[in-house]
């Protein structure tokens, strides 16, 4: 499989920035609002926004259980920021009422860097992503506070962990998709055609 | 957990264009709405709200008021940050940097330099480029919208006319800004400098509208929309987002009508949802015709 097809879920957040960012690592890419628009895809982004926001519309428009479904069945996905959160199988300090996707054996904390003037750019090693450290941008960003024995840490900013990989799945507290450099998405795409 | 990981060097910077330019492209897709006590800040996340704009009064009660505008109490400020984890957003006077310095100082995630309160410079705005916070400013046309972003600012809303209930302004200055876009795209590189100087704008900006086909920065729309079809006639106009002020908590039933808008703003190119949206939603805030506005009412022209 050459061009797999990966979805971005489109329900808010930046999503034309990881279409972009798929489309250069040579994805097909296309945004995903429906249960049935879910089902045409080999794999999944979950993108930056707000999570308190995406949970609701997700819950909302009957999206949950069948995102849910998908990753409890092998799909691939990669969350960013609120992506992240939406994959942790645990959250530490939840809105009432806030669900999350999972998938991925860690506890995150929301906005652990702090609030907007505390978002920063700074640069990060990721494992499995040759060439140099990524742009790692960081607004109002989570952390992850701890993973289970499944989980694999591939980034560390500042003593916290910042990105983490599952079998296939991937998130990252950062944001790829507002740099112009594809390389954790090319590593997505990979991982989304190995599942194929 | 695992602890093999490489690390990274550990020099942040803050306060970047694209830290500020990103905290925007976050917001996209959804509704940032006004309000005036953590209660109503709370609503307003339950709703679905992406983002909350801390204020004392909502432009509806500014304009039945009158007198000076001001940024809001600290304490009030603070009040609403404590009570959501989604991001506030405060409004400063136009050219009142001080104002702008407080917020920052309160630790707000976004200024709103805003035609709502009264303008305390006639001739500047403010240097947003001074600040850590980021700044959303108002537009009529892409001329202004390209102003404020050579000032800093790192994101636009088209202005319309807040306080009103009408989307009347809120399209037209939408139409404008997309219009004025669609035209430069039509120019080649020797008009791209005349175009700037009609627009009154840096050229480089208008070059780069003239590539990129849209704006550098975020474009949300403001300014009178009050129901779920407002919210996504303005997005199917070409807006990211909106920013819903008055409509909300001036409505029969505000946390209904919020959740309403928030879906008819995901889902605004689907009638059904929409209508689904717009069902049993109670009374609309009244509103007030623009044509009978005087113009010394009209806070669109605030701002240059």
């Amino acid at each position: 499989m050459s061009n797999p097809v990966i979805g971005v879920l489109a329900l808010q957040g930046d999503v034309r920035e990881h279409l972009a960012a798929l489309a250069g690592a040579g994805a097909d890419a296309r945004a995903v609002r429906r249960p049935e628009e879910l089902a045409e895809v080999d794999g999944l982004v979950i993108p930056g926004g707000e999570s308190t926001t995406i949970s609701k519309l997700a819950s909302a428009f009957g999206l949950l259980e069948p995102l849910r479904a998908r990753v409890g069945e092998g799909m691939p996905a990669y969350g960013s920021c609120a992506g992240m959160i939406m994959l942790a199988d645990k959250i530490l300090d939840p809105r009432s009422g806030q669900e999350t996707i999972g998938g991925i054996d860690m506890i995150v904390r929301r906005n652990a860097f702090g609030r907007q003037n505390e978002s920063f750019e700074a640069a990060v090693e990721v494992t499995g992503v040759d060439g140099g450290p990524v742009e790692g941008v960081f607004i109002r960003a989570p952390w992850v506070e701890s993973t289970g024995a499944g989980a694999e840490v591939i980034a560390v900013h500042d003593g916290h962990p910042v990105a983490v990989r599952q079998g296939r799945l991937l998130a990252t507290a950062f944001h790829p998709e507002l740099t112009g450099d594809h390389r954790v998405h090319e590593m997505f795409a990979q991982m989304v055609r190995a599942a194929a | 957990m695992s602890t093999t990981s490489p690390s990274t060097s550990p020099t942040p910077e803050t306060g970047t264009a694209r830290v500020k330019r990103g905290m925007a492209e976050q917001l996209k897709g959804g509704v940032i709405m006004d309000v005036v006590t953590p209660e109503q800040a709370k609503i307003a996340e339950d709703a679905g709200a992406v983002a909350v704009m801390a204020l004392e009064r909502v432009p509806a009660d500014i304009r039945k008021d009158g007198g000076v505008a001001r940024m809001s109490d600290p304490d009030m400020i603070e009040g609403i940050i404590d009570a959501v984890s989604i991001p506030v957003m405060a409004k400063s006077r136009i050219g009142h940097f001080v104002e702008a310095q407080v917020l920052q100082a309160l630790g707000v995630d976004y200024i709103d330099e805003s035609e709502v309160l009264t303008p305390a410079d006639e001739v500047n705005h403010s240097d947003k480029f001074a600040f850590t916070t980021p700044f959303v400013c108002g537009a009529t046309n892409l001329g202004e919208a390209l102003r404020r972003i050579a000032e800093g600012a790192a994101m636009i809303r088209s202005k319309g006319e807040a306080g009103t209930g009408n989307v009347v302004e809120a399209v037209r200055h939408m139409r404008q800004i997309k219009g004025d876009i669609a035209r430069l795209k039509g120019l080649d590189n020797h008009e791209l400098y005349a175009a700037a100087k009609e627009l009154r704008a840096p050229y480089e900006l208008v070059a780069e509208v003239a590539e990129l086909g849209k704006l550098p920065v975020v474009l949300f729309s403001a300014g009178g929309v009050a129901t779920p079809a407002d919210a996504a006639l303005m997005r199917q106009l070409g807006a990211e987002g909106v920013f819903v002020g008055s409509g909300i908590f001036k409505s029969g039933d505000p946390a209904k009508r919020a959740a309403a808008i928030v879906k008819a703003t995901t889902f605004f190119d689907d009638p059904k949802i929409i209508a689904d949206a717009s069902r049993n939603l109670g009374e609309a805030m009244v509103g007030i015709n623009c044509d009978t506005l005087p113009d010394e009412e009209r806070y669109a022209s605030r701002g240059w």
